[in-house]
């Protein structure tokens, strides 16, 4: 969480700048999205490294060489917390606004703003998750098209978000990518159609 | 004791103790040593034998080992296990000390959020006399630093009276002193917040209720702080006693001050603590030279102390009681009060490793965990409270202020557990705190709120 935090203010910084720069005229929206994914992305590398480091540090010190968190788990929590704080990031003050008087869309916006907020709060969380095992997985055995698949899979996310107000081009392809990217998060965790099944029957 | 500039409702003491410290636990903290470095043999050897020399009471089976200490294999294996442990005992203590943490800040930016008392201005301290009300930025400037300069130097000739007192021996000077101050604290503020909360949520109540309601708290908090009590339930009252000075000071102190003197304290803490003429430092010293805790009452404790009897069988019967940190068995005064003071220092404790027992020794373990002064709780709580109160970012300012505020704490534990000795817990986290409030609040805001607009995610 603190590196999503660290590498939104960079993104954040770097949109003041360029906001400040190109005058008065309308702030580049998209190219400060793209950096700040861009930055993210780097940020959750960052955070590899230094997982990767502190795993290091708590093979070397327990008995039996192996540390006690897998290097697994420590991606999927890292992935969570990357979602937990972009996702509260975004929604906490629509959910403060929306607990107040006001009507939904009201200029002329589409009035279902909160609840595809909603989803794709819930789509995003869920990406980062993914995106965190998929990536610490290809940085692990050092696969480049994993990674690039990874922040490919960002910008086409955050890209797709840019149609917003046409729901159906945005809500239902960033869903599917989203179960697709579930998918190979779970391939690359090790699991498979067999193990699904060994856990349904409780074995 | 204090009266305010305006006719306010008269609030705490003098700071008193700003600045209370934690003592190094009796035995001097067991250089375990944690980190990479302990892979070199010979400096595992070095520190076995220093710790050999170094009285640890309570750990009698690391004694017998340490007799031993020619064979470097077998010491550094077992340094490794130790490390182990003590870095797993980290962890928990980290966690055991988050909880607090967040419960304070989330109970002091829901009363901001909801109650607006808090947040409307209605004076100032005595001791931040000069007003923030000026018409030039240069002069407000001006007032802040003034009013910081008079804080910070109100808490350190309160912190040195205290040293003073502690070292003079006028413990019940100091025992009095506590009790005044969390007497005022349980039983005034708390009247003034609940009548504030009642107001806010319109919920009518006669004056005995509110009579029986709050004596009932005050007492049990007076008892559960000063005396014995469950751990839970003290920890409990320690929480809100220090949402409430934080409340307070969010109230009452003017905005640009706050964040100067939270800026100034961290400096401030970080002298006294590591200087060594500082007056936190002479305390834990002094202490630890009368092998006696200094008020553990002004320190929020998260460990329990059980004592396993090994030796006889019917001794198990005993069995781990969990006992809070005053009913220690050795008879140590304690003044338990509940902070007023800040104390302003974070020691952990190693605990004492679970060693496969062989032999038929007395065996007492002690878990101790981490301790925090309530100070820090307190100033936390401010900057949190603060950002809550004052960004136009709402909610996105305070979270960030709290993750960062967070991942300080973690930072100072892990500094500690490498340092092994009394460190200042404030300067790490206030500092990131305060960038992430101020970068949030100016440069990520505008940001997000464009993006929401369009509703683009990032």
């Amino acid at each position: 969480a603190f590196f999503w935090l660290l590498s939104l203010l960079a993104a954040s910084l770097l949109w003041f700048v360029s906001r400040a720069l190109s005058g008065p005229g309308d702030a580049p929206l998209p190219l400060g999205a793209a950096a700040a994914v861009l930055l993210q992305e780097l940020g959750r590398f960052a955070c590899f490294k230094l997982l990767k480091k502190a795993d290091e540090g708590l093979a070397t010190l327990s008995e039996d060489g192996r540390s006690p968190i897998s290097l697994r788990q420590m991606a999927y929590v890292s992935g969570l917390s990357f979602g937990v704080i972009s996702g509260l990031f975004s929604i906490v003050n629509i959910l403060a606004d929306s607990a107040g008087p006001g009507t939904v869309g009201i200029h002329g916006d589409s009035p279902y703003y909160f609840i595809t907020s909603a989803f794709l709060t819930m789509a995003l969380v869920l990406l980062h998750t993914f995106w965190g095992v998929i990536f610490f997985d290809a940085c692990e055995r050092r696969r480049a098209g994993g990674l690039g698949l990874v922040v490919g899979g960002h910008l086409l996310a955050s890209g797709l978000t840019l149609l917003n107000p046409r729901y159906e081009a945005s809500l239902g392809p960033i869903f599917i990518l989203t179960l697709c990217t579930g998918l190979w998060a779970f391939g690359s965790a090790g699991g498979s159609f067999r193990s699904v099944l060994e856990c349904l029957s409780c074995k | 004791m204090i009266t305010f500039m305006n006719n306010s409702d008269s609030e705490e003491e003098p700071c008193n103790e700003r600045t209370s410290l934690m003592s190094a636990e009796t035995p001097p903290v067991p250089s375990y040593q944690d980190g990479l470095q302990a892979s070199e043999a010979g400096e595992a050897q070095a520190h076995r034998k220093r710790r050999a020399g170094s009285s640890r009471g309570p750990n009698n089976i690391a004694a017998g080992e340490m007799s031993g200490s020619g064979v470097p294999v077998r010491g550094s294996a077992l340094e490794n296990e130790e490390e182990e442990l003590t870095l797993k005992y980290g962890a928990k203590h980290v966690i055991m000390l988050f909880v607090p943490v967040t419960l304070c800040m989330i109970v002091v930016v829901a009363t901001i959020k909801s109650v607006r008392f808090y947040t409307e201005k209605n004076g100032q301290l005595i001791y931040t006399p000069f007003s923030e009300d000026t018409p030039s930025v240069g002069q407000r400037l001006l007032n802040s630093v003034l009013n910081t300069i008079i804080m910070i130097s109100v808490i350190i000739v309160m912190t040195v009276f205290l040293v003073l007192l502690y070292k003079y021996r006028c413990y019940k000077f100091i025992h009095g002193w506590l009790i005044l101050s969390s007497l005022m604290l349980l039983f005034l503020f708390t009247y003034i917040y609940l009548g504030e909360v009642l107001k806010t949520y319109n919920v009518a109540m006669d004056y005995p209720t509110l009579f029986i309601v709050i004596w009932n708290f005050g007492a049990v908090g007076m008892i559960c702080i000063h005396w014995k009590g469950p751990l839970q339930l003290q920890q409990a009252y320690l929480i809100m006693i220090s949402a409430l000075m934080a409340l307070v000071f969010i109230k009452y102190l003017p905005e640009w001050s706050a964040w100067v003197i939270l800026g100034a304290i961290s400096i401030y803490d970080l002298m006294a603590v590591l200087c060594p003429k500082g007056p936190l430092r002479m305390l834990v010293e002094t202490a630890q030279e009368r092998n006696e805790p200094i008020f553990p009452a002004l320190i929020y404790s998260s460990a329990m102390m059980w004592t396993v009897g090994m030796a006889k069988p019917d001794t198990a019967a005993r069995g781990p009681s969990q006992q809070t940190w005053d009913a220690a068995e050795d008879g140590r005064e304690h003044l338990r009060s509940p902070s007023h003071a800040e104390s302003q220092m974070s020691e952990a404790r190693s605990p004492v490793p679970t060693r496969p027992i062989t032999s038929l020794e007395e065996l007492e373990e002690e878990e101790r965990g981490v301790k925090l002064g309530l100070g820090d709780f307190i100033f936390y709580s401010v900057l949190v409270g603060k950002a809550a109160a004052t960004a136009s970012g709402d909610w996105n300012t305070t979270l960030a202020c709290f993750v960062a505020i967070l991942i300080g704490l973690c930072l100072t534990l892990l500094l500690l557990a490498v340092f092994k000795k009394a460190l200042p817990a404030l300067p790490i986290s206030i500092t990131f705190g305060l960038i992430f409030y101020f970068s949030t609040d100016n440069l990520v805001r505008p940001f997000m709120d464009t993006l929401a607009s369009h509703q683009l995610y990032i």
